[in-house]
């Protein structure tokens, strides 16, 4: 038996599943430590299921954490940003299509360097060690503990990024550094903004793969475990304590692909709600509708792979103003049971409205029994207006589709939709994130240079296929189940002979002895 | 004389990726630029041809190289104005306003930097009505005015002025100094009258570009179907006839960047109700569209691969594995398809056999 959790800003979900049967599931507040969360969860459900943690296969943890924390700026560090590739580059700064208030938020500390190099990897210019140990010692000066390195043309020469890495490494002990190339692909501004991220979330990334780790420790659960990324497949845990920011989107992945499975319905809108945001994506053949250019992520414009998502303010903590015109964007997130009404607190919040109207029942009633009933009315229309407006958005026609509604907030939405031919409420419609993170893949990835001397590109592409795939098969996919999800090529024009670098990437579904 | 804001900036950047028919360059990082340059203060302002002195000098601006190397080595952002002064000061005399070589993909958006750099304005009009990869292939050159003098920066100022007897030697030389430097460089070149530039550009293509970025902006915001509303808008425009040739998902791509051009093939398999296999042919810009074998649509007609949900312009450089595409087929002005025109720009001028046949004609 394996079990999926999922992590949000309010709260924390787990599901038990069977093979494709849902065992059991519970949901807990997420607490500010994450792991006391986890650890009630996790206890919960293995009590309901009477199962005994030696029961437990694997573990599949989904998180928003980290794109919490960009999305509401909180909990980053500020970052050293080292760009090699002077005197190029100068004609946009970094940071340059960023959003005023995160740029500050992490510092806006920035060293435009010599060095990178040329498509065919001649030097642009050489790397200055002067330069860089000068950058060094202001980084080490400022007391910075991150430093995101993007070298011009790195993923057809990494060796510059290298270099620097290890002159930071030794004039500032103790200092992160993400460099650019094992994060992104070419096209140099989406790449460095995603190493600029990655660094800024390296801290907390640590301390929440501990805290993972601590509360599975504590419940005697000795399976291995998993975190989902962006593509909804599976990656191990030091994986992800030092690339935070491939977990970006997993959370709407894991609540598509758990609301496709849910509702076994494959064309449809989806729209998650949870506590503080709602996530609405498009579903086709049973897989998230993916953005075809660049996604911006708390307003960075990055090149992942990743769904095309909308997310509004609109949550079961999201705070009611001006006399219920006025829903989230604010919530009170995983204070809930603290602060709204129902739970003797003193923030009018969603959650309060949808029990006053009798559709809902949290904490204890009787709290919000005297709530004017057109107060109650006027907000639940307020935040239908915003959901059926976002599924408008985001739908690629003007043809009405079915709307699944998942997420612990899905109970919000009692009335229809004006955008939607019906509205889905399927089983553990609560919990499913989590289960989209425990049905999630595990993928396998070949990334080398191939010489194309006597071997034709097509059978350097089947061989780099064939490699991926037997990797993601030893990761423990199904090899029935694989699929070529991506393929990617760049030419080496700089070598002798003729050669291409090829990152071929194969998924398919975890199979787990005993499951 | 017309003032660009960012919406409408926003709007000529989106029509010129359509216009770009998969090259040219994304024009995200012009546009970058240009809103920089907004930042401080400065003005674009498009002037048509109409208001153009019939004596004044217009010195066209450009980014020369492939895409793919300016996506990833960004400019030091003042190259492009330091050939125009180089131009300048060889010629001996001011630029009244500087102007497109190209309005398809990034190279709409150089002649706004420059412009707004130098108080400078930019001509509503350009040398090639869309992308092609070659500074040959201009109805500049097809109707008689040369080249050079033109000017090749780099980004540490190192320069080259080239004077050449034709300008497919121009194109030869310039494409050799752009590969040693980098892949990449940025230019000034077709220095001529305005009454030269009215005689021989495509007209009012950056105001056709705005059109189509509105186009498919507005379809979307109103959840109107963006490739309906592009083929109602073409007839009205000099581009007059535009159609659906493919849809499907994109299961095979080859590129490389050889000889300072992005080259490559890519296969889209169909999707209901479209059957086979599309074979789509790239040097910068898409040149010919195959169903087996059979030709679909030939340059310099548009090919244009567009998101197929929101009709956002796909580049060859941002096609990835696994997109859902449609292809759409798009008729140039009659300037650009008579026999001078297409001896420099039609399909034997890319070394293809199959001769140009116009899109309206096909199937």
């Amino acid at each position: 038996m394996r079990i999926g959790i999922d992590v949000g800003g309010t709260n924390t979900d787990a599901v038990l599943m069977d093979g494709q049967t849902v065992v059991s599931w519970h949901k807990t507040p997420t607490t500010a430590d994450v792991s006391g969360g986890i650890e009630a969860v996790l206890g919960a459900v293995m009590a309901d299921a009477e199962v005994s943690p030696d029961q437990i296969t694997a573990v599949m943890i989904g998180t928003t954490h980290f794109t919490n924390a960009v999305v509401e700026r909180e909990r980053l560090l500020e970052v050293a940003v080292l760009r090699l590739g002077l005197p190029a580059t100068t004609a946009l700064m970094p940071f340059a299509d960023w959003p005023a208030d995160l740029k500050a938020r992490l510092g806006g500390h920035t060293y435009l360097l010599h060095g990178g190099v040329e498509l065919d990897g001649r030097p642009i210019s050489p790397l200055d060690p002067d330069e860089i140990r000068k950058a060094a010692a202001d980084i080490k000066s400022k007391g910075l503990k991150t430093a995101a390195v993007t070298s011009v043309f790195s993923p057809v020469d990494p060796g510059m990024e290298d270099e620097v890495a290890a002159i930071l490494r030794a004039e500032v002990p103790g200092l992160h550094v993400t460099l650019s190339r094992e994060i992104g692909r070419i096209g140099f501004i989406e790449r460095e903004n995603a190493t600029i991220m990655n660094a800024c979330l390296v801290e907390l990334a640590a301390r929440v793969v501990r805290s993972f780790e601590n509360a599975l420790k504590a419940l005697d659960i000795k399976a291995p475990f998993f975190i989902s990324q962006n593509d909804g497949t599976l990656m191990d845990a030091d994986y992800v304590a030092r690339y935070p920011v491939l977990t970006f989107a997993s959370g709407p992945t894991n609540s598509m692909r758990g609301a496709a499975f849910l509702s076994g319905v494959k064309e449809a809108m989806v729209v998650d709600i949870g506590g503080t945001t709602s996530d609405v994506g498009m579903l086709r053949q049973g897989f998230p509708r993916e953005s075809s250019v660049a996604v911006d992520i708390g307003g960075v414009r990055t090149n992942f792979r990743m769904p095309d998502v909308l997310a509004i303010g609109l949550g079961g903590g999201s705070r009611v103003r001006d006399d219920g015109a006025r829903v989230g964007p604010d919530s009170v997130g995983f204070a809930l049971t603290e602060d709204a009404l129902v739970f003797g607190g003193e923030t009018l919040t969603t959650t309060d409205i949808i029990v006053a109207k009798g559709s809902a029942d949290i904490g204890d009633p009787a709290k919000v029994a005297q709530l004017d009933p057109d107060l109650v009315t006027r907000t639940i229309g307020t935040w239908h207006q915003m959901v059926d407006t976002a599924v408008d958005r985001m739908k690629t026609s003007a043809e009405a589709l079915p709307v699944i509604l998942v997420g612990g907030g899905a109970v919000l939405i009692t009335e229809a939709l004006p955008a939607a031919s019906e509205v889905i409420h399927p089983p553990h419609a609560t919990v499913a994130n989590a289960i989209g993170a425990a049905i999630a893949q595990v993928g396998g990835v070949t990334d080398r240079v191939f010489s194309l001397e006597g071997l034709s590109r097509d059978d350097a592409l089947a061989m780099a296929k064939d490699e991926a795939t037997r990797k993601a098969v030893e990761a423990g996919a199904d090899p029935q189940s694989i699929e070529i999800v991506d393929i990617e090529e760049v030419p080496l024009a700089y070598l002798p002979s003729s050669a291409t670098r090829i990152r071929v990437k194969a998924v398919g579904d975890l199979t787990i002895s005993g499951a | 004389m017309k003032r660009l804001d960012k919406l409408t900036l926003a709007d000529l950047c989106r029509g010129a990726a359509f216009l770009g028919t998969g090259g040219g360059g994304d024009p995200y990082i012009g546009r970058l630029m240009v809103e920089q340059a907004m930042d401080e203060g400065c003005h674009v302002d498009i002037m048509s041809l109409d208001e153009l002195p019939d004596d004044c000098l217009v010195i066209p601006t450009a980014m020369m190289g492939a895409p793919t190397v300016l996506i990833e080595k960004l400019p030091r952002g003042d190259e492009a104005v330091r050939s125009l002064q180089t131009l300048e000061r060889h010629l001996g005399r001011k630029a009244f306003a500087t102007m497109p070589i190209e309005v398809g993909g990034i190279n709409s958006t150089m002649p706004l930097v420059v412009g707004a750099r130098l108080g400078l304005p930019i001509v509503d009009g350009d040398g090639m009505g869309r992308a092609f990869p070659e500074l040959q292939m201009e109805t500049f050159a097809v109707y008689g005015v040369s080249g050079t003098p033109m000017v090749v920066t780099n980004e540490y100022g190192d320069s080259a002025l080239i004077t050449t007897r034709d300008n497919k030697m121009m194109e030869w030389i310039a494409r050799g100094v752009t590969i040693r430097m980098g892949g990449a460089a940025y230019i000034a070149e077709y220095s001529m009258s305005g009454a030269d530039a009215k005689r021989t550009s495509v007209p009012g293509t950056m105001s056709l570009a705005v059109q189509i970025g509105r186009t498919i902006r507005e379809a979307r915001e109103s959840n109107q179907d963006p490739f309906d509303a592009l083929l109602t808008l073409l007839p009205t425009t000099p581009y007059s006839f535009g159609k659906i040739i493919f849809q499907g998902k994109v299961v095979d791509l080859k590129r490389e960047t050889r000889n300072g051009f992005a080259l490559g093939e890519s296969l889209i398999e169909g999707l209901d109700p479209w059957r086979g296999q599309m074979h789509l042919s790239f040097q910068n810009e898409h040149l010919i569209a195959r169903i087996d074998g059979v030709v679909q649509a030939i340059v310099p007609d548009l090919i244009c691969v567009l998101d197929s949900e929101t009709a956002e312009p796909i580049t060859t450089e941002t096609m990835r594995y696994g997109q859902r595409v449609k292809i759409m087929a798009v008729a140039v002005p009659p300037i650009m398809r008579t026999p001078e025109a297409l001896a420099l720009f039609g399909p034997q001028a890319f070394g293809l056999d199959e001769p140009f046949t116009p899109i309206e004609t096909i199937g």
